[in-house]
């Protein structure tokens, strides 16, 4: 790379922008969908589990890029989980302080981060063979890719399940059937198969856009 | 005993690590395009579960949980070092992958050949942390109680796994439409599965 190239120059643009479409991790590469589903009852815990697998995954990227050179190859998994491991330890504290029960409600699945396949993939992928500024930069991408298909999901379950949105009522009350309305919350969206069903409808909407992507 | 088996019959259906949590779906959808290959991932996972939810159990007893220091002296009942479990159990998993993966290239070259590249990639399935992390929040109160909860869900895992791909080789000959096909209509086929485990929510044991 060119070293007057700028922080933002358009290749470094398209390693942020590539992992929204055609290298989604989620919806392409099969990769995260572990922790993805368990969190997307509700829009609130989505949108801090995909904020907290952004950070560590541009972080952990970004570390294991100034490091590519002095891990030996055979011990390079043990270390990559032990760098991962220590910045979901910190993400985990700070939830713990400052949003307690959101962390609550994330229970064990922050924890499960770690073993988030994006953040390994990426790693492995990318950052091992590129500079920290790109990796940084494929980390967060990948990870805000991520998010995305998180608060597509959870914004459907949770508007259909609950009629709210991060726990502002949106479906007006007077439209229940309690109230003399016609409408009844989908009980079957809070439930974990429609977070699959759901995942999968999403594929099927971006792989109808997007051609290319079409399995034989 | 009573509660050991309700233990067991709950986490292969109930709280069926694939059907309620989602955990190992990585491993899940990328190795179940076969009933042979499928059942060999889910028995390693079952022996790699094992393994390591019960040495997870005792360091957490005797290392982590706040107060679990006291066998050293009154001076360290106060410890707390609950904060460095997953560093923790992510090191004994993969520690104890590696030495499975000696243990077996070794003694048992051909089951070795088998396994292939799914033993190493069993450090990283979420099925295995989970089962850690969910052996810990739950408190189980004995080794034997730990133990069987790891089993249970190494069998439910190994359920789910090989009657998705007995499904998927099936679903060869269908009609499905070209962008659902292979990753979509996997992901539609699982949540049917999971509306069908469903029914045994409620069961009390």
């Amino acid at each position: 790379m060119d070293k007057k190239e700028s922080l933002l120059s358009a290749k470094n643009l398209k390693l942020f922008t590539d992992p929204f479409n055609s290298g989604n991790p989620v919806t392409v590469l099969v990769l995260g969908i572990c922790s993805a589903l368990a969190v997307t009852v509700k829009l609130e815990p989505a949108l801090v589990m995909g904020l907290s697998v952004t950070i560590v995954a541009g972080f952990a990227s970004f570390i294991i890029s100034l490091l590519r050179n002095t891990i030996p190859t055979r011990i390079r998994i043990i270390v990559q989980l032990v760098v991962i491991a220590s910045l979901v330890i910190l993400v985990d504290q700070v939830l713990k302080a400052y949003a307690y029960d959101v962390s609550k409600q994330l229970s064990v699945f922050v924890g499960l981060i770690i073993t988030n396949c994006i953040i390994m993939g990426r790693i492995e992928a990318f950052a091992l063979g590129n500079k920290p500024w790109p990796s940084l930069i494929d980390g967060l991408g990948n990870g805000a890719a991520y998010a995305m298909i998180l608060i597509i999901v959870a914004f459907f379950r949770e508007l259909f399940g609950s009629g709210t949105l991060l726990g502002y009522k949106i479906i007006p009350e007077s439209f229940y059937i309690k109230n003399g309305g016609f409408y009844e919350n989908n009980g079957m969206m809070v439930l974990p198969p429609m977070a699959l069903i759901l995942c999968g409808i999403v594929i099927w909407v971006h792989r109808s856009i997007n051609k290319s992507l079409t399995e034989k | 005993m009573e509660n050991i088996i309700s233990i067991f019959v709950k986490s292969i259906f109930i709280d069926n690590m694939i059907f309620a949590y989602f955990l190992g779906m990585c491993s899940y959808l990328a190795v179940s395009k076969k009933v042979s290959t499928a059942v060999g991932l889910g028995a390693a996972v079952i022996f790699v579960l094992t393994i390591t939810v019960p040495v997870n159990y005792l360091l957490n007893k005797y290392l982590l949980q706040p107060g679990a220091l006291s066998w050293l002296g009154e001076k360290y009942s106060t410890v707390d070092l609950n904060f460095l479990s997953f560093i923790i159990f992510i090191a004994v998993i993969a520690w104890i992958v590696q030495v499975v993966e000696m243990i077996v290239e070794k003694f048992a070259p051909a089951l070795y050949n088998q396994l292939g590249i799914f033993l190493p990639l069993i450090a990283v399935n979420c099925a295995v942390l989970g089962a850690s992390l969910f052996m810990q929040e739950r408190e189980y109160s004995s080794l034997a109680e730990a133990s069987t909860f790891a089993i249970g869900s190494g069998v439910g895992w190994m359920l789910a796994i090989v009657s998705i791909a007995a499904v998927r080789e099936k679903m060869q000959y269908s009609h499905v439409p070209a962008a659902l096909k292979g990753l979509g209509i996997t992901f539609i086929v699982t949540g049917l599965m999971a509306i069908a485990f469903m029914s045994f929510m409620g069961i009390k044991l």
